[in-house]
């Protein structure tokens, strides 16, 4: 009988050791795989996978940049003597474009002809700019390629352009998306830190028992609501409010964002801050009390005082629930992917992107590594924010 | 002449009579202490001075209370008014998480006095009359955290003095504290009498004995007996004041 307790005991043990490290384990996996898709976006060409971008031998260019790319294809750049090559005007071609330079006898009925073809064109044409795919390249390659310059953090992080799925060089520039999520949360924090810290200390100081019993429990009721129920109402109150409001083309502003936010903070932020406030011990306030001062200085010079480093847990908590919300931000803000210069204009935030595109980013491709990419953005985000309030915890401690 | 005085004061906590047709005198400069056993209502008693028992809800008083011939709970009475005027301390030590100095100097500062000449007189004075001035004036912006139980209460004491009270409650100020802390405090409410009214709530028979003039002894919500102290603890006239004072029950 005893040893069979001893077994079941550490039968249990056993039980409750392994279910540690299957969550340990899950989390450090999961931060494993996000480093891991989105690490990789960094330094590797731009372009398609097994596509290249080749010129005639003759031609003396070896680089080119996306943003050169981009101006070529877009044809704001029509002459090699503009990136740095001789004066000649720029041929573009792609694979679509071999019909108009040979017919479907030409190139086989297999496309068998087609890399003696691609050598013909290349040498027929000095000024050609191809953009194929590596595997249609004859074995004697009459041009040679063109070196992209590889994506680098510095042009994801302050890129000002998202164009995921531009042909054929996309761009991953997320700085609308960081200042668009800056500015909402900035703009959430601006409405919920007042209201929820006067409730915080409405609640504490102020209410009598029997009201706090029932504010709180709503307040907190508030965290409770699934985030697309406040997107949902965003969207059909405070949205047209905005447009009307402000006369408006569109109403999915910053400021609506902001707004529904600061709402889904609110709990948060009360929750916290007031939780802190009844840390105060009641002996401090007597003997705040007991020396003169009215009920505010001792509020002001005691109370709050000593809850200040709760309070900003809260403060900080409260950011780090804006700053990762998705859904309901994802239907109020317009995502719009543009720097956004007002709180009246539309934007895009990161965690919103994510959701919004994840579904058509193909897998294993540029963006849905880039999409992981924005992941780690947010991640380290929140990181900061939590390392800071644990930061904040600990020196309330001692 | 009277200090302070309670006549026929009934005091209800909801339903419970905690205090039961009270009546007291305190003459100036005299030490009262008030004994009794747990729940007897002697620290309700002492709290109706500087009416602390508001903090708590639903509670009901009946008679009057007067500091200096003012009925404190009149009215027009403001209740910050009324405590500027009247120390109190408590038993645990409370300083504020702030410095030495800015603990003696909290009651000045919130009646509204920010000059740093004044601040400074009256914190050394302060923290003088509290004898603890020696052992902490080469430190005064310390955390008065970083003090020692017995340090922290006299800073207790030197900061409710700050505000100049003209009535000094005591609930306990001895009883969180060892025995050598405990004899400086007591020391120092003798040196106390002089300038101040004091009335000590304490568990401590020796220590009453020790320190007061008068005794009042509280026996479930009712004063049982209010005299001199040496004739108190040598000649009590009621029956239930001596079985307490000898110890057999409490």
């Amino acid at each position: 009988m005893k040893r069979f307790r001893r077994i079941l005991e550490k039968f249990i043990e056993g039980i409750l050791l392994s279910s540690s490290t299957i969550t340990s384990l899950t989390v450090i996996l999961i931060i494993l795989f996000l480093f891991r898709e989105g690490l990789g976006l960094f330094n590797r060409s731009p372009l398609e996978h097994n596509f290249i971008i080749a010129v005639s031998k003759q031609n003396p260019v070896q680089d080119l940049s996306s943003d050169q790319l981009k101006a070529i294809f877009n044809q704001d750049i029509t002459n090699w003597s503009k990136v740095g090559g001789v004066k000649d005007s720029i041929i573009l071609f792609t694979i679509n474009d071999i019909t108009n330079y040979f017919s479907e006898e030409e190139l086989g009925a297999s496309l068998e002809n087609l890399p003696q073809k691609l050598n013909e064109f290349i040498e027929a044409n000095p000024g050609a700019l191809m953009h194929v795919s590596e595997k249609y390249l004859p074995k004697k390659f009459n041009g040679h390629t063109i070196h992209v310059k590889n994506i680098s953090v510095g042009d994801f992080l302050f890129g000002k352009q998202w164009y995921p799925t531009s042909e054929p060089i996309p761009s991953f520039g997320i700085w609308p998306m960081i200042i668009g999520t800056f500015l909402v949360t900035f703009g959430a924090l601006l409405i919920a830190l007042p209201l929820g810290l006067a409730t915080a200390l409405f609640l504490a100081e102020v209410a009598d028992i029997r009201l706090r019993n029932l504010v709180k429990p709503l307040v907190e009721l508030l965290a409770g609501i699934p985030s697309v129920v406040y997107g949902f109402f965003g969207l059909i109150v405070i949205v047209p409010l905005i447009q009307g409001l402000f006369k408006l083309d569109v109403g999915e502003t910053v400021l609506a964002g902001s707004i529904v936010l600061g709402i889904m903070a609110l709990p948060t932020i009360v929750t916290i801050a007031e939780d802190a406030l009844r840390t105060t011990p009641l002996s401090l306030k007597e003997a705040s009390l007991a020396l003169g001062a009215t009920r505010w200085q001792t509020l002001r010079k005691v109370t709050i005082p000593y809850a200040k480093s709760g309070i900003s847990a809260a403060v900080i908590l409260g950011i780090g629930r804006a700053i990762g919300e998705t859904m309901a931000v994802l239907m109020v803000t317009g995502n719009a992917s543009n720097v956004p210069h007002s709180f009246l204009v539309p934007a895009r935030t990161l965690p919103a992107t994510i959701a919004a595109e994840l579904g058509e980013a193909p897998y294993g491709g540029l963006h849905f590594k880039a999409l992981f990419a924005l992941g780690i953005v947010l991640f380290l985000f929140t990181i900061i924010i939590n390392l800071t309030v644990a930061y904040i915890r600990n020196r309330e401690k001692k | 002449m009277i200090q302070a005085e309670a006549k026929n004061v009934n005091f209800y906590y909801g339903d419970f009579h905690a205090l039961k047709n009270i009546s007291m005198t305190f003459e100036p400069s005299t030490v009262t202490a008030l004994i009794g056993p747990s729940g007897c209502g002697k620290s309700t008693f002492l709290r109706l001075f500087n009416r602390m028992n508001e903090l708590i809800g639903n509670t009901k008083l009946e008679g009057s209370v007067t500091v200096d011939g003012k009925d404190i709970y009149a009215r027009d009475v403001q209740v910050d008014e009324i405590r500027k005027r009247i120390g109190m301390v408590f038993q645990k030590p409370n300083p504020f998480p702030k410095s030495i100095y800015e603990n003696v100097a909290y009651g000045l500062r919130v009646n509204g006095t920010n000059k740093k000449s004044v601040l400074d007189e009256v914190v050394e004075n302060s923290l003088k009359k509290a004898a603890l001035w020696e052992e902490v004036k080469d430190n005064l912006r310390k955390s008065a955290m970083a003090l020692s139980g017995g340090q922290q209460q006299r800073l207790c004491i030197a900061r409710a003095l700050a505000v100049e009270p003209h009535l000094l409650l005591m609930d306990e100020p001895a009883s969180a504290l060892d025995p050598i802390s405990t004899s400086k405090v007591e020391d120092l409410i003798f040196e106390l009498k002089q300038q101040y009214t004091i009335i000590i709530v304490t568990h401590n028979l020796q220590q009453a004995g020790r320190i007061s003039d008068y005794t009042g002894f509280f026996y479930l919500g009712s004063l049982i007996e209010h005299d001199k102290t040496q004739k108190m603890f040598l000649n009590p006239a009621d029956e239930r004041t001596q079985s307490y004072i000898t110890g057999r029950f409490g």
